[in-house]
């Protein structure tokens, strides 16, 4: 990796989250397994797509980095700085400069406060007065989103699902974050955002369509486990985990009668419960590679044979480009017992 | 085949749905038409608000008839609908003509088990035993490829996995072979992958049965792998039509283009930035005079006369293909340049 | 479902436990020396270390209060009185009556009370809400909704007293309410209570119809009473066997609640109509410094409120498959 400090590195990175039961005591019985050693950087106004489908573990790790939730395992640093385990105190520096933006953010804006005070807020908060006052840079924020800063005094029920969003990213903008943790965002407006002023994303989503117009790098996830990291045009073009593969598959596309067809992998069955992942491969059920082997070793997270520096893959077996043309069937799940 | 299978089996001829709120008249759908045929699948667009749920549990005769009033004819194979009895609406639901909805977790019934849901359809239309019933639900779990399914039967909804729920909602609506099987945004809660499963199921039941499919969704994406023609709504109207090979590849409409444009791909060039359409959906209850889309419209002032604000453009068709706009076809040829370059590639 | 049971008795007793730990102390917070007033106006101060010793509060209050809890598994010897068998939960100050059988006697009239005005509200209530619900927005909705509206804003000591001036003494229609064993007299013990019933029926009934009007109006909303319609079944199917299921886990949930509260006996409509339950007694002892008796009630009201909500617990994994107890 390169020399200088990445702005977020994540090693080992896990959170198990305890199941209670038994009797006549309670106690934990189990783990669901939600993210499970995940390693990954991310640097300075860079932004790195976390792709995955519901229960792969991506919206943790977007509440672990936040520290939002506290890992299990693993560590997290910022700027080199280890904040871990950091206490609220020593976090309170960080916290600012990492901020989360969330789906619907209309929970998160009190619906009491004009948008200019709900923007402000965080300036106030943290004791921050940039040079023109407080306002004139919520109205500069509101330009930059894209709202009209006339609608200072206006209320969050005055506006529209998209502008709510806008309003959600102009707060995290407020305090002149380094990094922005973004939970399924929909708003193209990230993408200006993330040019214009330089600042790194960490962009979660479930769709690998929308991640590629964000990000520079993208990470696909499965089952808590990151199974392919790479460069956007090395994973697009070149995907060599066969799970990136069908998921690149799956992407409905509103183009009619390509040439060449596109490649169509169909996933049988469900993914497994993250309680009881299975053994080696977390893939492995519903890969039509699977071997003996992929179900005792857990294939680690290297720069497999083909790859460039810096693509990453977890498979036994990687793909390969050539055998991309004939279409495929993962092999039927197994009947549970 | 025989020569009326060619025949429209469904018809909506100039359909008005108005709900009547507190606040005014909600005028949901104003004044739509289409046809559709047997074994052909319907795909119809637009945003939440743009009057395509409704449409479709208008036809079923679910809205709520104390506050709507629905004007227009709806003629399911030759049979009308609108104003027809709830006793005659009940022996078509589910039996002739069924429905898919987005969320299974909340669409089945959290009290009653899986196979007694599928079964009491099939009782109440074929007035079988118990025991038939059961069997008849098997059976279809089985169809919709739900593994184990003479175990699976007596489970809930919520021991269900998310594809699995919408595998069993299916089966639910095929149950008694409808002829129209309506899909409102089936795979809008689910995993691409998962979605790409469900998609698959759809069209295999299709071939074998040879239903008419109205599928409704926001995604053109969907769109380009299931339905054979399009209709794409915006306001409560119509705005476009015509297979899925013209509107996705040559959309007449600025609407139908700026979805095009806004949409990720895998395609695209990465480094042209996505396009959504500024501003969003109108009020049904005071919507924009003239072209509902004018207010949001790139195009509006390249129209001559501020004709998009005060005159309604007409949807007309030459052989099921039309967009309602009054821009003219070199207008569009030239202004909608863009997509035709990044589509080519 | 037996683990279940387990667990939650455990936690009953617990609670119960604490209940009574807690009113010992309360009782012990209040100034009054209830030796002191049985002592009378000519006591010497060996006749209230006497009486003290008989009453068995001459020990410090953890010892008091070991002796009770030991009293219930174990029985008790009073100085005095004699022995006290297990179940025992000692005797009156006042009246030197054994509690549990005071209790036990004053039972059938409280159980009376809440039984039939039950049978009254549940029906009245939940049929009113669920017509109100069918019939939303018109007319009928609209006079149910105002009218449970009013009743529920009613007290029973202001309508119960109107209503027995008015119609017991003014006009006659009802018999004078009071309490016969319906063993006794099945006819006495209907006319008896017949106007408490009434009464006490009228403010629950409001309650029931209002909560099973927005409860049904809630679940006719569900997307799953939707697709029920969708699939061809009639509007009264879906009704009854879709909306009202979903619709019954609240309403259990608060009649588990109004069990426990009306067989703790309510003192004022026990008091509006001079009926000799559960509620006067606990408001006897409270008034007279009776600890025994108020313990015995307190615990006896709360055993019933805890165990109702048990069975609550128990109907709604019967209602919801959702639900798993453990």
């Amino acid at each position: 990796m390169s020399s200088t400090t990445p702005l977020l590195d994540v090693s080992g990175l896990t959170k198990h989250f305890p199941i209670k039961g038994g009797f006549p005591i309670r106690r934990t019985v189990g783990h669901v397994q939600a993210v499970d050693g995940l390693d990954f950087q991310v640097n300075e106004s860079e932004s790195l797509g976390l792709v995955g489908e519901s229960g792969c573990g991506k919206s943790t790790t977007g509440r672990l980095i936040t520290r939002l939730l506290e890992p299990t395992a693993g560590k997290i640093s910022y700027q080199g700085k280890d904040i871990t385990h950091a206490s609220r105190k020593d976090l309170a520096p960080v916290r600012s400069e990492i901020q989360m933006i969330f789906q619907d953010p209309y929970a998160s804006l009190n619906p009491r406060h004009t948008v200019g005070k709900i923007i402000a807020g965080p300036m106030e908060i943290n004791d921050i007065n940039p040079a023109g006052g407080r306002e004139k840079r919520v109205r500069e924020l509101l330009e930059i989103v894209g709202l009209n800063p006339e609608h200072y005094n206006r209320f969050p029920h005055e506006f529209s699902g998209g502008q709510r969003q806008r309003i959600g990213v102009a707060r995290a903008l407020a305090l002149d974050p380094k990094l922005i943790v973004a939970d399924e965002p929909v708003s193209a407006l990230l993408q200006k955002v993330q040019q214009e002023l330089g600042i790194a994303f960490l962009f979660i989503a479930h769709d690998l369509a929308v991640v590629r117009h964000f990000s520079q790098r993208v990470a696909v996830m499965y089952l808590g486990k990151i199974v392919e990291i790479a460069d956007r045009d090395d994973l697009y073009g070149n995907p060599r985990h066969p799970y990136t593969r069908a998921l690149l598959s799956a992407v409905p596309e509103a183009t009619v009668d390509e040439t060449p067809p596109r490649e169509r992998i169909r996933l049988q069955g469900d993914v497994p419960s993250p309680i009881n992942p299975p053994s080696g491969c977390r893939f492995r059920t519903r890969c039509w590679k699977a071997t003996e082997k992929c179900a005792t070793e857990a294939p680690p997270l290297v720069q497999v044979e083909g790859n460039k520096p810096g693509h990453l893959t977890a498979c036994h077996y990687p793909e390969t480009a050539e055998v991309a043309s004939a279409p495929r069937l993962a092999k039927d799940p197994e009947p549970a017992a | 085949m025989t020569s009326t299978d060619q025949q429209p089996f469904l018809s909506i001829k100039d359909l008005k749905v108005h709900f009547s709120t507190e606040d005014g008249t909600v005028k949901a759908v104003d004044g739509l038409s289409f046809d559709l045929v047997r074994g052909k699948t319907l795909g119809i667009v637009g945003e939440s608000g743009s009057g395509k749920s409704v449409t479709n549990l208008t036809i079923l005769g679910l809205h709520n008839p104390d506050s709507t009033t629905v004007e227009g004819s709806i003629t399911l194979d030759g049979e009308e609908l609108n104003g027809a009895s709830e006793r005659k609406l009940e022996k078509l639901r589910g039996n002739k003509m069924s429905m898919i909805f987005q969320d299974a977790l909340t669409s089945l019934s959290p009290y009653h088990t899986i196979g007694k849901q599928i079964g009491e359809t099939y009782r109440k239309h074929t007035g079988c035993s118990k025991k038939a019933a059961r069997d008849r639900a098997i059976e279809m779990l089985k169809r919709v490829g739900i593994p184990q399914p003479e175990v699976r039967v007596d489970d809930y909804p919520h021991q269900f996995s998310g594809g699995m729920r919408q595998r069993a909602m299916i089966a639910m609506a095929l149950v008694c072979d409808p002829e129209l099987l309506i899909a409102d945004e089936p795979t809008t809660a689910l995993d691409v992958t998962v979605q790409a499963q469900i998609m698959d199921l759809l069209k295999d039941l299709q071939k074998e049965f040879g239903t008419a499919i109205i599928f409704i969704t926001h995604d053109l994406g969907v769109i380009a792998d299931i339905a054979d023609d399009v209709l794409v709504m915006y306001g409560g109207r119509c705005v476009e039509r015509g297979t899925k090979k013209e509107v996705l590849r040559d959309p007449q409409h600025p609407y139908t283009w700026g979805l095009l444009s806004s949409m990720p791909s895998l395609d695209h060039p990465v480094d042209v930035p996505l396009n959504p359409i500024p501003g969003s959906p109108p009020s049904l209850l005071n919507p924009p005079s003239g072209c509902r889309f004018h207010p949001r419209c790139t195009f509006a002032e390249k129209v001559e006369g501020g004709l998009c604000s005060s005159e309604r453009p007409l949807l007309e068709l030459v052989d099921g293909r039309g967009s309602a706009c009054h821009l003219t076809a070199e207008q569009r040829g030239e202004y909608f340049s863009d997509l035709a370059g990044s589509a080519a590639n | 479902m037996l683990r279940f049971l387990v667990r939650r008795l455990l936690g009953a007793v617990i609670t119960l436990l604490i209940i009574s730990a807690v009113t010992f102390m309360l009782f012990y917070a209040v100034p009054r020396d209830p030796a002191r007033i049985a002592c009378g106006k000519l006591c010497t101060p060996e006749t209230l270390e006497l009486i003290r010793h008989n009453m068995g509060i001459s020990d410090p209050m953890p010892v008091q209060f070991w002796h009770w809890l030991s009293g219930i598994f174990l029985g008790r010897e009073y100085p005095g009185f004699g022995n006290c068998d297990a179940p025992c939960l000692g005797y009156s100050f006042v009246n030197r009556e054994p509690v549990l059988a005071t209790i036990l006697d004053r039972f059938p009239t409280t159980f009376s009370l809440f039984l039939g005005s039950a049978v009254v509200f549940l029906i009245f209530g939940i049929g009113t809400g669920m017509l109100a619900a069918l019939k939303q927005g018109k007319p009928l909705d609209k006079i149910a909704s105002s009218a449970s509206l009013v009743a529920s804003s009613m007290q029973i000591y202001f309508v119960g007293t109107l209503a027995l001036y008015l119609l017991v003494y003014q006009w006659q229609v009802l018999d004078q309410p009071g309490y016969t064993p319906f063993t006794e007299n099945p006819g006495q013990w209907f006319g008896g209570l017949l106007l408490p019933w009434l009464i006490l029926a009228l403010i629950f009934t409001a309650n029931y119809t209002r909560m099973t009007r927005s409860q049904m109006v809630e679940q006719l909303q569900e997307d799953y009473v939707r697709t029920a319609r969708a699939k061809g079944l009639s509007r009264p199917n879906v009704f009854f066997r879709f909306a009202w299921r979903g619709a019954m886990g609240p309403i259990v949930t608060i009649f588990g609640v109004d069990v426990g509260v009306l067989l703790g006996g309510g003192m004022i409509t026990e008091k509006t109509f001079s009926i000799q339950g559960i509620g006067m007694l606990s408001l006897k002892s409270v008034v007279n410094n009776d600890l025994p008796m108020l313990l015995g009630v307190m615990v006896i009201t709360a055993t019933f409120v805890v165990l109702a909500n048990i069975v609550v617990d128990a109907c709604y994994a019967l209602i919801d498959p959702r639900i798993r107890l453990a």
